[in-house]
């Protein structure tokens, strides 16, 4: 019996990557490798204002002197990073002025990803940004966002119509040179998102970007930044996915997030870029920062994020939570399978007074993964009363993978509170045999017993992206167990 | 003839513990059996289920004629084998509802059947769970997570009404029992009995068999059926204790 169970362990995911397809679309790149045209380059693409512009040059000066960190517990293949195309988009003809003019091939693209475009399809109540490769290409439901004060486009379209807002926030949580590929965003970063709510407005619908990365040997560097001013309110989605390819594809994205006094910001991921091939080849690099800050008093920001792809994560979605009674939270579902490594945490930075913060994290690690959590939780000097609760669980399906947690605590106010619990343990024989003796197959029982392990996590997601993410987990984790 | 265990040997990481069992089960019959502590009595019910690592060495287990000895799990309960656990397992986050519409559903696809309306499947939860006497509460907590002992067995129960198995093994599903609970898992037993369908009850003592009366009484010892009789052996067993049986065979 023991040797079916390592058959079992060894015939490891039988079932392949859904999104894996290449679109055939015309596409404009910039050239090879980076170098200060690059920069200038991207930037006269988008026809930016000269302040962007310096901007950019400055990081890429910063970014030059900067080594890759090392500290994760990664094994990362060395990057070179003049072997990637920094800028690729699918050709433009001209400004779009309805659907009927998007290329029919990006909206075959986006339908196969079961993203409908058509805003009279879209009952669900989200509008959508999509950004493939370096440009976003539509974003739906402008118009209804704009009768509410709402900003919701691209970001090289707010540059334009929006110069003072980006001015005035960009950088604002994650300031520019703040680690090696933040910096490297902020030289090269192509197309993402913005949203700005204002005062006292509570977004109607779903915000969501999804990103989908076409091109070959190209880098993807979106930039996303959500601003809720005083009082506001918005939920926000994001999805991703890539082709299939045998080599590596570096996604290096900053995310940002700033609540002013009273405002919430609820930013949901599931993370499915392409993983790499059962035997580790090819699959995303996907190291992103992701950082919101909560400036006023009585502000929340709360992070979920399901990940499933990506052959590297790196990724640590941080609340530095400013004003005093200000929230911050994080809810994460890391599953790693075949080679896959992950990376990944949270950090809850206290300086006002009367803030709390919860951390709940659940690896899911199978096949020959590694999966890592890594947390920072910092009560500054002022942050009296402050509050932290930290669960980290981790499970392992089968004897080939590897769990690690790596929690740092840096409390300086001694009227501080700081929990942390842990577990570790195994989908267990019994748990299996119980399923199965009921009818249920053993992928559909690991299924069960993941979804219901990660239950914490899914309910914070808004209920179409819960479906997805459900099946998502059981997908990723098919044929895994011994 | 619905189960016929011929010969059966079983082994556990190499020890031998079911040792030549021979046992025939028709629809319609409710068998019990009984013995002393560690002579096989839930081995034989996992080795039917087809637990991983009870290795079969010799024998037969037909089901319905068939020999299923090297079928998964999950096939043998589709086909129709229930066995009700005698130690239930927690499942954490998975609601019963869940649990076991996936169950349900699984076999049906099995027998190529279309997959239970949402509205079935209520009505069929709501019916069932007044047979073993549960809340209606039952549904959306997870599965044996924090349940008591008493409401561990009823749970089991309560999925072998689900299921409609056409073999239910329940191993020592009177264990932990106080009497008012017994006689709610008993009267749900009898209620699911019907003439096509076959129990077998697992249990130490002469109490259960006062609610669920069997048709045979079968004697497990050192991983061998000893003594097979209707229901009053199971009452000589109970005045004599299992030292008379040892007495029997060596006599």
């Amino acid at each position: 019996m023991a040797q079916d169970e390592k058959q079992i362990l060894d015939e490891v995911t039988s079932s392949d990557y859904k999104y894996g397809f290449t679109t055939d679309i015309e596409t404009e790149y910039a050239a090879i490798g980076l170098t200060e045209e690059t920069v200038r380059y991207i930037s006269a693409k988008k026809n930016e204002p000269e302040w962007l512009l310096k901007f950019r040059l400055k990081a890429f000066a910063k970014w030059q002197k900067m080594e890759q960190p090392n500290w994760a517990h990664l094994k990362i293949p060395e990057i070179d990073f003049q072997d990637i195309i920094y800028y690729a988009a699918p050709k433009k003809k001209k400004e779009l002025e309805s659907l009927d003019e998007v290329d029919p091939e990006l909206l075959d693209t986006f339908n196969k990803l079961g993203i409908s475009l058509e805003e009279q399809k879209m009952l669900s109540g989200v509008a959508v940004d999509a950004v493939i490769d370096s440009v976003s290409v539509k974003t739906t439901f402008s118009d209804t966002l704009a009768k509410h004060g709402i900003v919701f486009m691209s970001f090289s379209e707010a540059v334009q119509k929006h110069p003072d807002l980006i001015k005035q926030y960009l950088g604002k949580a994650v300031p520019m040179g703040d680690n090696f590929f933040s910096t490297l965003n902020d030289a090269v970063f192509s197309d993402g998102s913005f949203c700005y709510i204002p005062k006292g407005v509570r977004c109607p619908v779903e915000l969501s970007t999804y990103f989908r990365i076409n091109a070959a040997n190209t880098g993807q560097f979106e930039r996303t930044l959500i601003v809720a001013d005083e009082n506001a309110y918005v939920s926000y989605l994001e999805g991703c996915t890539a082709p299939q390819r045998d080599e590596n594809q570096l996604h290096a994205a900053v995310v940002e997030i700033i609540t002013m006094k009273d405002a919430e910001v609820k930013y949901s991921t599931v993370q499915n870029w392409y993983p790499g091939s059962k035997e580790g080849k090819g699959g995303i690099y996907n190291f992103v920062t992701k950082r919101g800050i909560c400036k006023g008093d009585h502000s929340k920001i709360s992070w979920t994020q399901v990940e499933t792809g990506s052959a590297i994560t790196w990724k640590y979605p941080s609340c530095i939570l400013a004003g005093d009674n200000s929230v911050g939270e994080f809810y994460s579902v890391a599953v790693t399978n075949n080679y896959q490594q992950a990376d990944t945490g949270s950090k809850m930075i206290h300086l006002g007074k009367n803030t709390s913060s919860t951390i709940i994290s659940k690896g899911i690690s199978a096949g020959h993964s590694h999966n890592s959590y890594r947390g920072l939780v910092k009560m500054g000097r002022n942050a009296t009363n402050g509050r932290n609760f930290s669960q980290c669980d981790s499970l392992l399906l089968g004897d080939k993978c590897g769990a690690h947690t790596f929690p740092y605590i840096d409390g300086q106010n001694s009227s501080c509170v700081i929990e942390h619990e842990a577990t570790t343990s195994k989908i267990s024989e019994e748990q299996l045999f119980y399923c199965q003796q009921r009818g249920i197959s053993q992928d559909s029982a690991v299924g069960l017993i993941v979804n219901g392990y990660a239950k914490e996590v899914l309910k914070q997601l808004p209920m179409e992206f819960a479906v997805e993410a459900q099946k998502l987990l059981s997908i990723s984790l098919e044929g895994s167990v011994g | 003839m619905l189960l016929n265990i011929k010969d059966l040997h079983v082994s556990i990481h190499g020890k031998e513990i079911l040792k030549g069992v021979n046992l025939q089960i028709n629809k319609g019959e409710v068998h019990a059996i009984m013995g002393p502590n560690g002579t096989g009595k839930s081995t034989l019910a996992a080795a039917v289920a087809g637990k991983d690592n009870y290795e079969v060495t010799q024998g037969e287990i037909l089901f319905n004629g068939k020999d299923i000895k090297e079928l998964a799990p999950e096939v043998r309960a589709q086909e129709g084998i229930f066995l009700g656990f005698q130690y239930p397992v927690e499942i954490p986050g998975v609601s019963i509802n869940n649990f076991m519409r996936t169950a349900i559903n699984e076999i049906r696809k099995y027998h190529g059947q279309e997959a239970m309306t949402a509205a079935e499947f209520l009505k069929k939860m709501k019916e069932k769970q007044q047979l073993v006497e549960i809340t209606s509460k039952l549904k959306n907590r997870s599965v044996n997570e924090g349940f008591s002992g008493g409401e561990k067995k009823k749970n089991e129960i309560f999925q072998m009404a689900m299921l409609e198995p056409q073999l239910a093994i329940l191993d020592e599903t009177d264990s932990g029992l106080d009497i008012d609970a017994l006689k709610i898992v008993a009267n749900g037993v009898n209620k699911l009995k019907t003439k096509d369908n076959a129990t077998v009850v697992i249990t130490h003592y002469q109490r259960l068999l006062d609610y669920i009366v069997p048709d045979f009484v079968h004697i497990l010892f050192d991983g061998k059926i000893v003594m097979t009789g209707g229901k009053e052996l199971a009452f000589e067993l109970e005045e004599n204790g299992y030292e008379w049986i040892k007495e029997k065979i060596k006599g």
